[in-house]
């Protein structure tokens, strides 16, 4: 998979995926961080289920689709982290339902 | 070359489709001509209702219309899906036109009654349904709190609209049709004794097909194509705009004027009725408005994502009501325009071409000729 070329050091950050902690730097986005993990896919699509994971990296593509802090279907590609942000991967058809 | 075809379809949507896929399966050659990729094209971008409740109101053959289209929908589906393996997703379980208020549902209740009282011989398909009723019907469904109530049409229903254009497409070809793309009909000459030419494609190459007969089903673009064969035909076109949502687990049961859940969980918000002329902008100002009635009806809705937004021109006549005819003075030119494409397919396919295959249409389809709109006729 993907790796960093530097490490972040000292600035480095914390969020969790899945409830995992991982570290990241600031600046970058959610979707570069999932990109380095060692299950890159993170959703099925809504209706076939089939395994995605961030492509375009410019807010084209919608493939990059995670539940951020809450928030659903959230193109993870323009959010950058924040520390303490909880991510969480998204699995076929979401429901708007409580 | 006047007889390589019996029939010319001019249009490749909803209703030219239907009705070069009935053709051919009468046994006719038939050629279909489709226009630019940038037409207006209103079979492409269409909400996919089959139905029924409040059509015609004030034209009772337009209601008795559309219960027969309703009623040939269930076996032209299932024959249109074993022919072709395209899966349409339609469904008949009824549909539902909310009320917000009591004097909204007062209101729909009077309407409902007097259009079912206008063709009273057909018989009852809708239940007016109180907030309670509603609830007992779809007791999962989280209606909004203005919710009063609904009417339901137990003949409605829906389908996708693309799906179907496809399907329609497929049987055509498959019933041995012939369909040029990106062939818009030029010019149409009436020949002497009968037939005639047709000239199609770019202005530079055109192409000349020769047929008995031609049918202009070309939407907004028959505005064009009517004088070639004397059929003048008064249209306008009227913006609709929708929105959908992402595809989400299934919250709302049925289709509503206005608001339904796809088969594979996209929500569609709908729709204006803007009369702009050939307009196709799509405005903050309609989003607005069409996603606040949304939320009004299902406030679960607030936490869908938005992801299209976008407009395309309605077909209208003077009254709304469809165009069919036969030239009087070019006889073997028909045409066939309508808004409602999708819920006359399965009369467009079915009993239509099949009276267009024996060169004549029935008596009962007189009331639908343009010449109700002509001043003259109408003193």
């Amino acid at each position: 998979m993907f790796r960093k070329l530097h490490e972040p050091g000292a600035q480095a950050l914390t969020l969790t995926i899945d409830g995992v902690p991982v570290r990241a730097e600031p600046g970058e986005t959610v979707a570069a961080v999932l990109l380095r993990q060692q299950t890159a896919a993170l959703r099925t699509t809504p209706v076939n289920e089939s395994p995605r994971a961030p492509y375009c990296m410019m807010g084209v593509c919608f493939d990059c689709l995670a539940i951020v802090d809450g928030v659903a279907s959230t193109q993870t590609c323009l959010v950058t982290v924040r520390e303490g942000m909880r991510v969480e991967r998204q699995f076929g058809k979401r429901s708007v339902l409580p | 070359m006047a007889k390589d075809y019996d029939y010319i379809v001019a249009g490749a949507g909803m209703v030219g489709a239907a009705i070069a896929a009935g053709l051919a399966g009468q046994g006719k050659r038939v050629l279909m001509l489709d226009g630019a990729d940038t037409d207006l094209r209103a079979a492409k971008a269409n909400f996919g209702l089959v139905w029924v409740q409040g059509k015609g109101y004030g034209n009772p053959h337009y209601q008795r219309l559309s219960r027969l289209a309703a009623r040939l929908w269930p076996a032209f589906a299932d024959e249109l899906e074993r022919e072709t393996g395209i899966k349409l997703d339609y469904e008949q379980r009824g549909g539902l036109h909310f009320c917000l208020g009591q004097a909204q549902w007062d209101e729909r209740a009077l309407r409902m009654g007097q259009w079912q009282a206008q063709a009273a011989e057909t018989g009852s398909c809708i239940d007016m349904l109180d907030r309670g009723g509603l609830e007992r019907m779809f007791p999962a469904v989280r209606w909004g709190a203005e919710v009063s109530g609904a009417s339901f049409g137990q003949m409605d229903g829906h389908v996708n609209p693309l799906r179907l254009l496809a399907a329609l497409q497929a049987a055509f070809l498959s019933r041995g049709g012939a369909l040029r793309s990106q062939h818009p009909v030029l010019d149409i000459q009436a020949q002497q004794g009968g037939g005639f030419l047709v000239h199609a494609g770019t202005e530079d190459h055109p192409t000349v097909y020769g047929a008995s007969n031609v049918v202009l089903a070309a939407g907004l673009g028959s505005v064009a194509l009517g004088p070639m064969v004397a059929l003048d035909v008064p249209l306008r076109p009227q913006r609709g705009q929708l929105l959908v949502t992402e595809r989400v687990a299934p919250l709302l049961p049925v289709p509503a004027s206005g608001l339904r859940q796809t088969g594979e969980g996209t929500v569609m918000i709908g729709v204006t009725q803007e009369e702009v002329g050939y307009d196709l902008s799509t405005t903050t100002d309609a989003a607005v408005r069409m996603s606040r009635k949304a939320l009004r009806v299902l406030p679960d809705l607030a936490d869908a994502r938005w992801v299209r937004h976008w407009s395309c021109l309605r077909v209208m006549t003077p009254d709304g009501v469809p165009v069919y005819a036969e030239s009087t003075q070019y006889p073997g030119a028909w045409t066939a325009l309508c808004h409602s494409g999708v819920t006359l397919a399965s009369f467009h396919a079915g009993p239509f071409a099949r009276a267009l295959a024996e060169r004549k249409l029935p008596d009962s389809l007189e009331i639908f000729h343009h010449e109700r709109f002509d001043v003259s006729q109408a003193a």
